[in-house]
C-alpha cells in the first residue's frame, strides 16, 4: 500500500511524475549529446591527422 | 581528471536529493504532495539564472581581455542554461496547473523567465551565425551582457509586481520560511544540479577547445601519442 501511495502522490501523480520524467530526459540528453560530440570530433581529428601523415 | 570525481559526487547527491525530496520530506500542509515538484523546479530556476550570469561574465572577460578559454566557456554554458530555463518553465507549468488552475499566465515572473529562454536561444543562434569563432564569441558576448538586465528583473519580479508566483522562501535575508526537512533536500538537489552543470560544461569546453585548436601542435601531439600511430 505504501508503494501505491508513493506513486499516487496524493492525486498529483501526473504533474509530479511528468515533471521528474521531463527533468530526467533533459538532464540525460545533456550528458549524452556532449559525449557523442566529443567522440565524433576526436575521430574527425584523428582522420585528418592520418591523412596528413600520408 | 576532474570530471569523473565531479560526476560521482553529483550522482550521489542526486540520489540523496531525490530520496529526501520524494520520500523523506513531509507533504506540504497547503499543496499536499504536489509541492514535491519544487525539488526539480527551484534548482532548475536557480541554475537558469546562475548559468546566465556566469555565461555573461565569461563572455565579458573574453570581450575585454580576449581570453580564448573564457569565450569557449561562455559558449559551452548556453545549451545547459537553455535546458535549465526550459525545465524551470515546464515544471513550473506542471505545478501551476493543479495549484493555480492554469498552465500559464503572462505575469512578471513567468514572462521574464520566458525572455531568459529567448535570450539563451538568441545567444546560441548568434554563436552559430558566424564562421569565425572569435567574431561569434564577441557578438554573442555583447548580447549576453545586454541581457544581464533581465536577471534582477526575474529575481525581484515577485516583489515589484503582484503575481501568481509565490515570493521567495529561501533566498531572502531573514530566515527561510520553509521547514528544515523540506529545505535540506532542496539544497542537496541545488548542489547536485550545480555539480552536474560544471561536469557537463567541462566536457563541452574540452571538445570545443579540441576543435578550436585542431591545427595547433599540442593537439596533434596529444592524438599522435594515443591513436594515430595505431
Amino acid at each position: 500500500m505504501v508503494v501505491q501511495e508513493f506513486f499516487h502522490m496524493g492525486g498529483y501523480a501526473f504533474y509530479v511524475w511528468t515533471s521528474y520524467a521531463l527533468t530526467a530526459v533533459v538532464l540525460i540528453f545533456n550528458v549524452v549529446q556532449p559525449l557523442i560530440r566529443k567522440r565524433k570530433s576526436k575521430r574527425d581529428l584523428i582522420m585528418r591527422l592520418r591523412r596528413n601523415l600520408r | 581528471m576532474l570530471t569523473p570525481w565531479l560526476s560521482w559526487i553529483c550522482a550521489l547527491l542526486l540520489i540523496a536529493g531525490l530520496y529526501g525530496g520524494l520520500i523523506y520530506a513531509p507533504p506540504d500542509y497547503q499543496q499536499g504532495e504536489s509541492f514535491r515538484i519544487i525539488y526539480v523546479h527551484v534548482p532548475s530556476a536557480w541554475m537558469s539564472m546562475f548559468v546566465y550570469v556566469l555565461m555573461a561574465t565569461a563572455g565579458g572577460v573574453g570581450l575585454i581581455w580576449h581570453i580564448k578559454i573564457a569565450e569557449v566557456f561562455a559558449k559551452s554554458c548556453a545549451p545547459l542554461g537553455a535546458s535549465f530555463t526550459f525545465l524551470a518553465l515546464a515544471t513550473g507549468s506542471l505545478w501551476g496547473k493543479p495549484m493555480w488552475g492554469t498552465w500559464w499566465v503572462w505575469d512578471a515572473r513567468l514572462t521574464s523567465e520566458l525572455i531568459l529562454l529567448f535570450l539563451y536561444l538568441g545567444y546560441m543562434a548568434l554563436q552559430s551565425a558566424f564562421d569565425d569563432r572569435r567574431v561569434a564569441a564577441r557578438a554573442s558576448a555583447v548580447l549576453a551582457l545586454v541581457g544581464l538586465i533581465n536577471i534582477p528583473i526575474i529575481h525581484y519580479s515577485v516583489e515589484w509586481w503582484s503575481t501568481l508566483h509565490q515570493g521567495a522562501t529561501v533566498t531572502k535575508l531573514d530566515a527561510p520560511s520553509i521547514h528544515i526537512d523540506m529545505l535540506i533536500p532542496l539544497l542537496i538537489m541545488a548542489l547536485a544540479f550545480k555539480l552536474y552543470f560544471f561536469t557537463i560544461v567541462l566536457i563541452r569546453s574540452r571538445t570545443e577547445i579540441l576543435e578550436y585548436e585542431c591545427n595547433s601542435k599540442w593537439v596533434s601531439d596529444l592524438l599522435n601519442e594515443t591513436e594515430v600511430s595505431k
